[in-house]
């Protein structure tokens, strides 16, 4: 009898072994959510009140102003970055897709590598290759538009290369095989047939990739410069919102901390809303088919 | 499920490889996707030659003594990268330390726990968590957490019983290692826990089911079957983190407190490999300095790699095996 006792203390102690661990476990998901709770509060508690209208458009003065030329400035490094990474990305994903073969491992390997490479390493790779050789053409110049909008298409690259591929996956191949069949050649078969039909996930890819280039900062500092002047020459140094909170949060004046957070507020909530956009496109029937 | 699903690869698409028969549109289609393509590789593979070429100078400067010296001046002409590569190191070592329980439990809670109406939201709150910036962490750490943690954390362990501990012995100024590490942790976190998640997820029910038949509870389960059954995957998801944290630059550069000493300290100011890139880059104008901040960057480029091929490996191994169980 004793020993059947011990044995259902034993139960019972093992049982509430399970039950606390399973409470820690708990608690521990509590605990990951806090940071989130504790950035995004900041933000929204000290940024809000320094967000006015003028902080929006006014241009940067010698004490204060505002954020016209970092907003604008990421706005224009986001689009050359579109005009550079997204077609690398979208036709290297549809040519894993149909050419692919053995090569693709190797792809993907390489892919993978520069998804991993620390964004200040592509960044220097763009001075050397890009800044440097115009700065010792004409000295004075070398940082630009140009430079910053690389630097942030490579980082695009392997995001909107591998949903495009996977996207395009998940496309049934009765919708090729019908579209060959009516004697369509292959181009028209994919940009006329297979990629509409997947068009909501490679949206997707692509806000993703925009919404992760849009808070970039290390690749600016030596590629895009900064600049507090507003111009839309591709050729010139040009301000970035994240450029812009790197400098005004290390700078002593008080004025310039707040301009910092309300930046912060508003690249948060670019960068959010990019990532519930690419959500919504989610819901496309082919990507919750291969759920 | 993005990094799972990427590991798993895919099968060889069934469509015919050869052209023959297909009119000239398709010849340059396949032309033009195999220059992007090319363009992409030849991007990839052309950082780390030309990160090599450029940082010749300083290679035939110091050899492999830049690895093993700490001396970094410019006024000497000597530049050693042992405090950067240390610094880097013991910070995202220490973030892992850091994040690691709260990770794992979150993991463990998410895919074994919690039901679904608890688990989308936190899952989606988790990832929110990824995709704030690193400057607005760094805006954070800088206002906020550097100086809490200086009050409430470092003021009473270096003046307290322990002071003369040597990881507490230096005065607590905020912009050191500890805050550093903290911020990486944060931001490693979601990485770590969204990973792991998909890797518990993928354990078939079969291997639970058959753990509670034989009585188990449910922390023994997970304990004993089923974190054992996704460790390799798990531990990729680990050195992924890793991987995230050595390359990790603005939060860091933020409130680090860059001094290019060695010390061990939690509470004295440390320096990294990408933040004396970012800090000294467009300040440097001497050659062999412009030199050797690119030859730590091609340093982090090769310790980058390794970590994070390493991982891959270890997740598409972790994949594969639970696959292989669910059949």
């Amino acid at each position: 009898m004793a020993s059947v006792q011990t044995l259902s203390r034993r139960t019972k102690a093992r049982k509430l072994k399970s039950r606390a661990m399973i409470f820690l476990s708990g608690l521990m998901a509590c605990v990951a959510v806090v940071p989130l709770i504790l950035v995004i509060g900041y933000i929204v508690w000290e940024g809000l009140p320094a967000l006015h209208w003028s902080t929006l458009v006014d241009l940067p003065k010698a004490t204060g102003g505002g954020l016209r030329v970092a907003i604008l400035g990421t706005l224009e490094l986001l689009g050359i970055a579109s005009c550079f990474g997204l077609p690398l990305g979208v036709l290297g994903g549809i040519y894993m897709v149909e050419f692919g073969g053995k090569f693709t491992a190797t792809v993907r390997f390489l892919t993978d590598v520069l998804n991993s490479v620390p964004s200040i390493i592509i960044g220097l790779f763009v001075y050397v290759v890009v800044v440097m050789p115009i700065a010792q053409l004409n000295p004075g110049h070398g940082f630009s538009a140009m430079a910053g909008g690389f630097a942030l298409g490579i980082i695009m690259i392997p995001t909107v290369m591998r949903t495009t591929e996977e996207i395009l996956r998940l496309v049934p191949s009765g919708l090729r095989d019908a579209a060959l069949a009516l004697g369509a050649p292959r181009w028209k078969a994919m940009f006329g047939v297979i990629l509409p039909a997947a068009r909501g996930g490679v949206i997707t890819g692509i806000m993703l990739a925009l919404a992760r280039i849009a808070g970039e900062t290390a690749p600016l500092l030596f590629t895009a410069g900064g600049n507090r002047v507003l111009n839309f020459r591709l050729d010139r140094p040009i301000g970035a919102l994240p450029l812009d909170i790197f400098n005004d949060a290390n700078d002593p004046s008080q004025y310039l901390h707040h301009l910092a957070q309300a930046g912060a507020l508003i690249l948060v909530v670019l960068i959010m809303s990019m990532s519930f956009t690419a959500r919504r496109f989610t819901r496309s029937k082919y990507v919750s088919e291969g759920k | 499920m993005g990094v799972v699903a990427a590991a798993k690869g895919s099968e060889p698409h069934s469509s015919p490889r050869s052209l023959r028969g297909f009119g000239w549109g398709d010849r340059i289609y396949r032309l033009v996707l195999q220059l992007c393509t090319l363009t992409t590789i030849a991007i990839i593979i052309g950082i780390g030659v030309e990160l090599y070429v450029a940082s010749r100078n300083s290679q035939h400067a110091f050899g492999l003594g830049f690895l093993s010296s700490s001396d970094w001046s410019e006024n000497r002409q000597h530049f050693g990268a042992l405090p950067f590569i240390i610094g880097t190191l013991y910070t995202s070592v220490l973030a892992l330390i850091i994040a690691l329980p709260v990770s794992l439990g979150g993991a463990i809670f998410l895919a074994e726990v919690a039901p679904k109406w608890i688990r989308n939201p936190i899952s989606f709150l988790v990832e929110l968590l990824a995709s704030v910036p690193s400057v607005v962490y760094g805006l954070w750490g800088i206002f906020v957490l550097a100086p809490w943690l200086a009050a409430h954390v470092e003021t009473p362990l270096s003046s307290g019983p322990f002071g003369k501990f040597p990881l507490f012995d230096a005065p607590p100024n905020g912009n050191d290692v500890l805050t550093a590490s903290v911020i990486l942790a944060i931001m490693i976190l979601p990485f770590i826990t969204a990973v792991s998640r998909d890797i518990l997820l993928a354990v078939p029910r079969p291997v639970r089911e058959g753990s509670y038949a034989l009585g188990a509870t449910k922390w023994e389960t997970i304990r004993g079957i089923v974190l054992p059954y996704g460790r390799s995957g798990i531990i990729g998801a680990i050195v992924l983190g890793l991987g995230r944290a050595l390359g990790e630059t603005m939060a860091v550069t933020m409130v680090i407190g860059n001094s290019p000493k060695i010390h061990l300290p939690l509470f004295s100011p440390g320096y990294t490999m990408s933040s004396v890139i970012a800090n000294e880059f467009n300040e440097a104008t001497d050659p062999l300095h412009v030199s050797a901040l690119i030859e730590i960057a091609l340093c982090l480029f090769g310790i980058s790699l390794l970590v994070n091929s390493g991982a891959q490996l270890m997740i598409y191994y972790g994949s594969r095996g639970s696959r292989g169980g669910d059949m």
